[in-house]
């Protein structure tokens, strides 16, 4: 379970998240929406502890994050995995490389065995027989399916997805959250997509939470924020401009 | 106007000191984690490969005119403004003693500052704007063990070994011009090597290429890992580290004559 509670985070005077209370529960998951620039990533980051916040706190399973030691963080780190919105391949590696390497790093396993596992990832994530490729040389939606294959490879109990199905196609955006649903119930996991695409978070979440102003001023199922009263939700869900400075509608 | 003078004098002086806490910071990391390059040693040969073995062409080149441009230029100052006071029997000499002390060092440390520093800034400046450092700490692994440790040691332990080999080509391009193009015997001119040879002098040129080749990765990393604002900033980052390194080895080169002589 991850709660986080009275959650500040500011650059150079600028406040992004202001008051952030949210609790996720095991095997849930979660879209946390809300217009650009709002803080959903920088709550996503701040998840895995690579932004530390001004104040408040963040309990992984119980354990306060925030002021842990880079020993104890990382040690957390590996209950998580990662999807970063440009994937965040590393270009000097091939696919087999990017996705084995947190294996190699803090597992004893053989090079055969973490070859076998890398191609099991490859296959849950649809791309057999790729190994050897350099993510140069892969499409946006096949870098996007690597960096899932790699966020799964420790098998975590918490998955991160970072705008996922920015700059894909419809399809390959489909395709990506048909991944995530299917991840989500095959390994059990606890999902957390931060996104600004509606049909995305309708798809994939059990809970949808908004950020706005710093806070998460809606939390609930999806049926929920349909039927929301709250004006600054009803323009988010509708893609209206109200929440644009200077387009403030009545 | 003054007022402004002040501030902008005082922001600077923070903002040195903070670069310098930083990478005093790194400094001690890279050096806690150093270690870890018996788990990390195809990391460490990797870069010593890029940082050492894939230089020697440049450094051949820059090390055969500096050994043949300091005897062109030593005999011209012994010849025409000596009036022949001084015996072309001392070119060797002379030539070899500014060749271990200050032209091999300094000039091999700048060709790998250009080289490798810049590289080493650009490299890692272009992984933290596409969020790939981010990526390796959310895979618990550290980015100064996994990327700045076998860099550091690289450069600390490629450079002295490079001004060594420069050593060798900057006499032999020294010995053709003088024995080639200004009639000095290969005896002569080694012989004069000889007489003035200290060991002590070599010594001080490897101290200095120590200093030299951690400086410059330790800086290239420091400034690849700040790097921010995209491909703009990757190339800034990339002239900062090349600037910063240059200026460490001029300096630095100063405060060890000092020291050592």
């Amino acid at each position: 379970m991850i709660e986080i509670r009275k959650l500040k985070i500011s650059f150079n005077s600028h406040v992004v998240l202001s008051h952030v209370d949210l609790t996720i529960e095991n095997g849930d998951s979660i879209v946390i929406i809300g217009g650009s620039g709002c803080g959903k990533t920088v709550l996503l980051r701040s998840i895995i502890g690579l932004i530390k916040p001004d104040a408040g706190t963040i309990r992984v399973n119980g354990e306060e994050i925030t002021r842990m030691d880079r020993k104890d963080l990382f040690r957390i780190r590996k209950k998580f995995g990662m999807l970063f919105q440009g994937a965040a391949l590393f270009d000097s590696m091939t696919v087999e490389e990017n996705i084995g390497l947190a294996l190699k790093e803090h597992t004893d396993l053989s090079a055969d065995e973490i070859q076998k596992r890398v191609q099991e990832k490859l296959n849950v994530v649809g791309l057999p027989g790729i190994e050897e490729k350099k993510p140069a040389e892969l499409s946006g939606g096949m870098k996007k399916r690597v960096g899932l294959a790699r966020a799964l490879i420790m098998d975590p109990e918490f998955v991160l997805f970072d705008e996922p199905t920015t700059g894909l196609d419809p399809v390959m955006a489909d395709a990506i959250n048909h991944l995530i649903i299917e991840t989500h119930r095959k390994f059990n996991i606890t999902s957390i997509v931060v996104t600004h695409d509606m049909s995305s978070a309708y798809q994939i979440a059990d809970r949808i939470a908004m950020l706005h102003d710093g806070r998460i001023i809606f939390s609930g199922p999806p049926s929920a924020i349909k039927k929301s009263e709250l004006t600054i939700v009803k323009q988010f869900v509708k893609g209206s401009g109200g929440l644009i400075h200077g387009f403030e509608s009545s | 106007m003054w007022m402004s003078f002040w501030q902008w004098l005082g922001q600077r002086t923070v903002a040195f000191f903070r670069e310098m806490g930083t990478v005093s910071i790194l400094l001690y990391r890279i050096l806690i984690g150093i270690p870890s390059i018996f788990r990390d040693h195809h990391l460490v040969l990797k870069q010593m490969l890029e940082a050492g073995v894939n230089s020697l062409p440049l450094v051949s080149v820059v090390s055969i005119f500096t050994g043949a441009v300091s005897a062109w230029q030593a005999a011209y100052q012994m010849e025409g403004l000596m009036g022949g006071l001084v015996s072309m029997n001392y070119l060797g000499s002379g030539v070899s003693a500014a060749i271990f002390i200050e032209l091999s060092p300094v000039l091999v440390a700048i060709v790998i500052a250009g080289r490798v520093g810049a590289s080493i800034a650009a490299e890692l400046g272009t992984m933290r704007v596409t969020e790939q450092i981010d990526a390796l700490e959310a895979l618990a692994i550290d980015p100064v063990r996994y990327l700045a440790v076998p860099r550091f040691v690289a450069g600390w332990t490629m450079l002295p070994m490079l001004v060594v080999y420069s050593y060798l080509v900057a006499h032999l391009g020294a010995y053709v011009v003088a024995h080639f193009l200004l009639d000095v015997s290969t005896s002569t001119f080694f012989g004069s090597v000889q007489r003035s040879f200290s060991i002590y002098n070599i010594f001080s040129g490897l101290v200095k290429s120590f200093v030299f080749g951690g400086g410059t990765a330790l800086i290239g990393c420091s400034i690849g890992f700040q790097t921010e604002g995209g491909a703009e900033g990757v190339g800034k980052a990339t002239i900062k580290a090349f600037v910063f390194s240059s200026a460490f080895i001029l300096i630095g080169d100063y405060v060890l004559a000092m020291i050592l002589f």
